[in-house]
């Protein structure tokens, strides 16, 4: 019982990580980027490629996978999401859709269609006993990784400059940008350091959600779920929808196999319906 | 210019309410393309009789695809989650030919009741929020409906798909055939049909208070539109239309995958409308030609990767912009632009060389 709440916990935090990017694009810059998977399976893949070809070390893989798919989120960012931040959300819904199309049809082409596997270091296998809890070292180590993040984020966000400076940006723009702030430079960086969580993401997250090609179509609704309910007004919000998602999911397909799913998709549509700006959100926040 | 000032002059001296008849009437007259499209569409019947089972699946798209537009070019819902009404429909038709009864236009209006009613419930869903709301609200429907195909696999056959039905001759008269000709005419005359009704909705008073919803709800409301009712209205046909597709589909094929449900229908679907342009109906038709026929090339000429070609069509079309390219026309040479000119502005019944 305890350890599926604790498994729950864990892929909650990793959809957290990978999600969190999604939170800022989505609710705060307001554009659908519903390729935002595909980043993390870049992650992912970069992980795989690394380790299972070249021998790379896991530790030394999950920055690499960060700075790379940040990369190349900073890449695609000033080449093309730039010129759709204006544009109706049906166009960004078209554009981001065939991002995904593409992304998953190069990776088939690349590295086969196969699920694919990594081998984790030995000391991150197994279980230990925590106070009486059998408990995966792996979902360990997650939850670790991503609790010092969560902290690092909401420290960044609310102490430092750059932090304020995000903040000016997405609360108005145009005064931001009357201050003084180079208010693209701002976008194009947290766009890049979104991508980059969600790949690392990806890269931890391939032992528990699994890669293959169709992993941006498969958890584009969790990530869009995580941001929806939870609202786009600060960081707890998203990260309280991750977690009950993740144990609703991880309790839901223990407990009852056959309408886990279901009961995830009608529960979002539910809340939807009655919250239309999300669980935690304040009334009339953007 | 002159033809057309003199009869508003001549109009605009009668009373408004005629004006605004005069006015409707003149938007809702048939247009050359029209004519020209629905006379092609017939005679391939006789010049590509081996092509019928592309052609079969181009009607059924283009339904699905007006379906759309109803929903998005008039009254602007941006929908993720439009398949869950197509593949509503194929089931429908598929358990109601095997179960009850192997005639397709009893099943064809069974599918699209059960679709309607299905589509009714949900529009309440639709009413509110933002885009973004929208969009996972309509998603988040089609997900529960393919979860639901899935795991009720003592009736719709789960991941196998549903087969073991025959469909019967249509009205007892015509039996379908094995190169699908009797399907291909079967499908465009239910889409002509559909289109007949769309279009008289859409130029009656009921499609322009549609447009004045999308462009602004608040100002709609303030000039006496009910936008809500209007829109449970639009998205219960357009769920109607789109139950009438997917029936369609099974019908042609005497088979339903658990396909129909899948997300990249209702990706296809968009795709498809943005390729003919949103808001004027005949822009599914036209994307739904285009759309085949390339994904037919292109499963030729790359089997497993041609989504990777769809996406980059989407991707190109957003980046030059939609609305560029529903006027293409304008970046034609001058003198070819006023051939089309003629062309689209010629109706029966009404003079050549008026302009407009």
């Amino acid at each position: 019982m305890l350890t599926i709440l604790f498994d729950g916990v864990a892929y909650g935090m990793l959809l957290f990580i990978i999600a969190v990017g999604l939170a800022i694009t989505l609710g705060l810059m307001n554009f659908i980027n519903l390729a935002h998977g595909a980043f993390a399976m870049a992650g992912g893949y970069i992980t795989v490629v690394l380790m299972n070809r070249y021998g790379v070390s896991f530790y030394l893989c999950l920055p690499i996978a960060f700075l790379v798919v940040a990369a190349l989120g900073a890449l695609l960012e000033g080449t093309l999401y730039r010129r759709l931040y204006s544009a109706p959300h049906l166009d960004q819904v078209l554009f981001s859709v065939g991002l995904v199309f593409m992304s998953v049809a190069a990776v088939h082409y690349l590295m086969g269609g196969q699920q694919q596997l990594i081998h984790l270091p030995p000391e991150l296998n197994g279980r230990t006993e925590i106070f009486g809890i059998g408990v995966g070292r792996y979902r360990l180590f997650i939850t670790a990784v991503c609790a010092v993040l969560v902290v690092a984020l909401q420290l960044v966000l609310a102490k430092t400059r750059f932090g304020s400076q995000l903040r000016a940006a997405v609360d108005d723009g145009r005064v931001a940008r009357g201050l003084g702030i180079n208010v693209s430079a701002v976008f194009a960086l947290t766009f890049a350091f979104g991508s980059g969580l969600a790949g690392l993401g990806g890269a931890m997250g391939a032992e528990i959600l699994g890669l293959d090609p169709n992993f941006p179509l498969k958890f584009m609704v969790y990530f869009l779920i995580v941001v929806t309910v939870g609202g786009t007004s600060s960081m707890t919000g998203p990260f309280l929808a991750a977690l009950l998602l993740g144990i609703a999911d991880v309790a839901g397909k223990y407990y009852f196999p056959q309408i886990g799913a279901f009961v995830i998709y009608g529960v979002m549509v539910i809340m939807l319906v009655l919250r239309p700006h999300g669980l935690f959100s304040r009334e009339g926040a953007r | 210019m002159t033809a057309v000032s003199e009869s508003q002059e001549a109009v605009s001296a009668a009373a408004p309410e005629h004006l605004a008849a005069a006015q409707l009437r003149r938007r809702s007259a048939w247009r050359a393309y029209e004519l020209v499209l629905w006379l092609v569409a017939v005679a391939l019947i006789f010049l590509l009789p081996s092509k019928a089972l592309l052609l079969t699946e181009i009607a059924i798209v283009a339904l699905f695809a007006v379906s759309l537009d109803l929903i998005l070019g008039y009254a602007g819902i941006v929908s993720l989650g439009h398949g869950a009404f197509f593949g509503l429909g194929a089931y429908v038709a598929g358990l109601f030919a095997r179960h009850y009864f192997t005639e397709p236009v009893t099943g064809l209006l069974v599918a699209g009741l059960a679709s309607g009613i299905f589509g009714f419930a949900a529009s309440f869903l639709v009413l509110r929020g933002s885009d973004l709301t929208r969009l996972m609200t309509t998603l988040g429907i089609a997900l529960m409906l393919a979860e639901l195909a899935n795991q009720m696999a003592w009736l719709t056959g789960g991941a196998d798909g549903l087969g073991g039905f025959t469909i019967g001759p249509i009205l007892g008269l015509f039996e379908f055939d094995l190169w699908g000709r009797t399907g291909y005419i079967y499908s465009l005359a239910v889409l002509f049909l559909a289109m007949l009704i769309a279009r008289r909705l859409v130029h009656a008073p009921f499609g322009l208070s549609l447009k004045a919803i999308k462009a602004n709800r608040v100002r709609a409301a303030m000039v006496g539109v009910p936008a809500n009712s209007r829109i449970v209205v639009i998205y219960t046909i357009a769920a109607v239309y789109a139950g009438f597709a997917g029936a369609l589909l099974t019908q042609t094929t005497s088979f339903v995958s658990p396909d129909v449900l899948a997300f990249h229908r209702s990706a296809d679907v968009l795709l498809v409308l943005v390729i003919g342009g949103v808001g004027y109906l005949y822009g599914g038709i036209i994307g739904a030609i285009v759309f085949t026929l390339l994904r037919d090339w292109l499963s030729v000429i790359t089997p497993q990767y041609w989504m990777f070609w769809i996406g980059l069509v989407l991707v190109v079309i957003v980046l030059i912009g939609r609305e560029n390219l529903a006027r293409w026309h304008t970046f034609l040479p001058a003198p070819v632009q006023r051939v089309f000119k003629r062309a689209a502005s010629w109706r029966p019944g009404v003079k050549l060389g008026g302009g407009g």
